[in-house]
């Protein structure tokens, strides 16, 4: 980018976004797909409205088409796409998963593997396969090595999955911080939050043991590890009582609730944060946004399509379906 | 020492011209950049947001305005210059030019950030276009408002 003009306040990109959203699903045309009498009518009704591209047979790839122009419309407006590293890590961890899996069973399942990533999956793939974690970045090669020898000795999944998760956690809030956008370090912070608060609450019902703990709860700015890791081992309640003196003390009542209405909760919070977005005019914030509301708007229609080939009721796939941003 | 007047008096019509021009120039380069990006997706927006993107242009024409006159009270414009102007005088042209270059620099940033969302509003709600021109014209007030000290200034001090 030597000599290049950086836009800092991202004018262009933002005023570009303002006109995409316009193109965003509403809360009526997700009912008038949820209403369609199969998922063929479903298919039929988005590519009436200009999803997917002329070589699409499938739903899938549809959903495949569509998250390609997101990220090509982004790759246009945002020069260093590393700001948003938050919303691209959890596909690196998981293609680790995928790795450490595969190599174990020493099988191939190529379409496990997400290309929303910051690392190409076939390097992961390379490395954990050839037992070379140097190929990987610093922040993954460590743990990517002790976990994948934990499950060659365990076949522990769970442990495996829970270890991978709280290091890509980490790696999302360090993204987040490291894009210097307020909204997105909010973003990864919450998410992590959440995912931590979930897995302790999980953890102290399910009576796992402070092994199990310290490989899964994972360190974040907004909660002392070591005081949840002790009030998860003396049950729920106690992590409530801890809950009580941090910043999530708002979502004590959710979580009494259950985790369905936890998860909500955090939803809710996520997409009011996402509406702030629209009020500015300035900055990554918006952009970030509009991701955000792209990718939920693809959860919606991969909800409705397989609803409607599982055979759900309308009710069913509207009580999943997430609220738009618009 | 006595006779600089005259080079105070040209320092402040070239302020109201420069500083209010490069305000403008700054604002309506970011309301551009934000027009651009409208139409980028919606080329038939053209219309609409080159005119909230000239919004703040004006201060430019009226630091132009100031200078000419500021230029011709002292003769430098259709002859008869007072080039050994007082010093107290050509300081009072000077600060009669003032409340333009320093009113309409600020002002035209600012009104080119506010077009800047309201280029945004018009994206997102284009009947709503008509609403959109007030809150950056609404910043225009102030650029009149320093339009109209140094117009009364200058022909005061003349």
């Amino acid at each position: 980018m030597t000599g290049a003009y950086v836009d800092k306040n991202y004018v262009y990109a933002v005023a570009r976004i303002r006109s995409a959203e316009l193109k965003l699903l509403t809360r009526s045309q997700l009912d008038e797909l949820i209403a369609a009498e199969n998922a063929e009518a479903v298919y039929s009704l988005l590519k009436e409205k200009g999803w997917g591209t002329e070589s699409c047979r499938t739903w899938e790839d549809m959903l495949k088409s569509e998250e390609k122009k997101l990220w090509e419309l982004i790759e246009e407006l945002v020069p260093d796409m590393s700001v948003f590293d938050v919303f691209k890590k959890p596909g690196d961890y998981h293609n680790l998963k995928a790795a450490i899996k595969e190599a174990a069973e020493e099988t191939e399942i190529p379409e496990i593997y997400t290309s929303e990533s910051t690392i190409d999956p076939e390097r992961i793939r390379l490395a954990v396969r050839e037992r070379n974690f140097g190929m990987l970045p610093p922040e993954m090669a460590e743990a990517a090595g002790e976990i994948n020898d934990s499950y060659l000795r365990t076949k522990d999944g769970q442990l495996c999955d829970t270890a991978v998760d709280r290091i890509c956690l980490e790696e999302m809030v360090r993204a987040g911080e490291a894009s210097d956008c307020g909204f997105l370090s909010q973003y990864a912070l919450l998410m992590a939050a959440a995912a931590v608060i979930k897995t302790a609450v999980r953890s102290a019902r399910t009576g796992k043991s402070r092994d199990f703990l310290n490989q899964a709860i994972a360190d974040i700015p907004t909660l002392d590890r070591n005081a949840l890791i002790q009030a998860a081992m003396n049950g729920e309640e106690q992590i409530i009582a801890y809950l009580l003196t941090t910043d999530y003390a708002d979502a004590v009542p959710a979580i009494r609730k259950g985790m369905t209405a936890f998860e909500n909760y955090c939803d809710d919070l996520i997409t009011r944060r996402m509406k702030d977005q629209q009020r500015e005019s300035f900055g990554l914030g918006p952009i970030a946004a509009y991701i955000l509301a792209r990718k939920n708007e693809m959860k919606s229609v991969r909800i409705i399509f397989s609803g409607k080939e599982n055979g759900f009721s309308d009710d069913m796939i509207r009580e999943r379906v997430r609220e738009t941003y618009v | 020492m006595a006779s600089s007047g005259i080079f105070w008096a040209v320092l402040g019509a070239a302020l109201a011209a420069g500083c209010a021009g490069a305000g403008s120039a700054i604002g309506v380069g970011i309301a551009g950049r934000a027009a651009s990006g409208v139409v980028t997706q919606e080329p038939g927006m053209f219309s609409k947001v080159l005119i909230l993107q000239l919004l703040p242009g004006t201060q430019g024409i009226y630091g132009l305005l100031i200078a000419f006159i500021a230029l011709s009270q002292i003769g430098l414009l259709g002859g008869g210059a007072q080039m050994n102007m007082e010093l107290t005088k050509g300081l009072m042209y000077f600060a009669a030019c003032l409340p333009m270059a320093i009113g309409g620099l600020i002002s035209a940033i600012a009104q080119g950030k506010c077009a800047v969302s309201a280029i945004g509003l018009v994206a997102k709600r284009p009947d709503q276009f008509g609403k959109s021109m007030i809150f950056p014209a609404m910043v225009e007030t102030y650029a009149i408002l320093a339009l109209l000290v140094s117009i009364l200034s200058i022909n005061g001090i003349g």
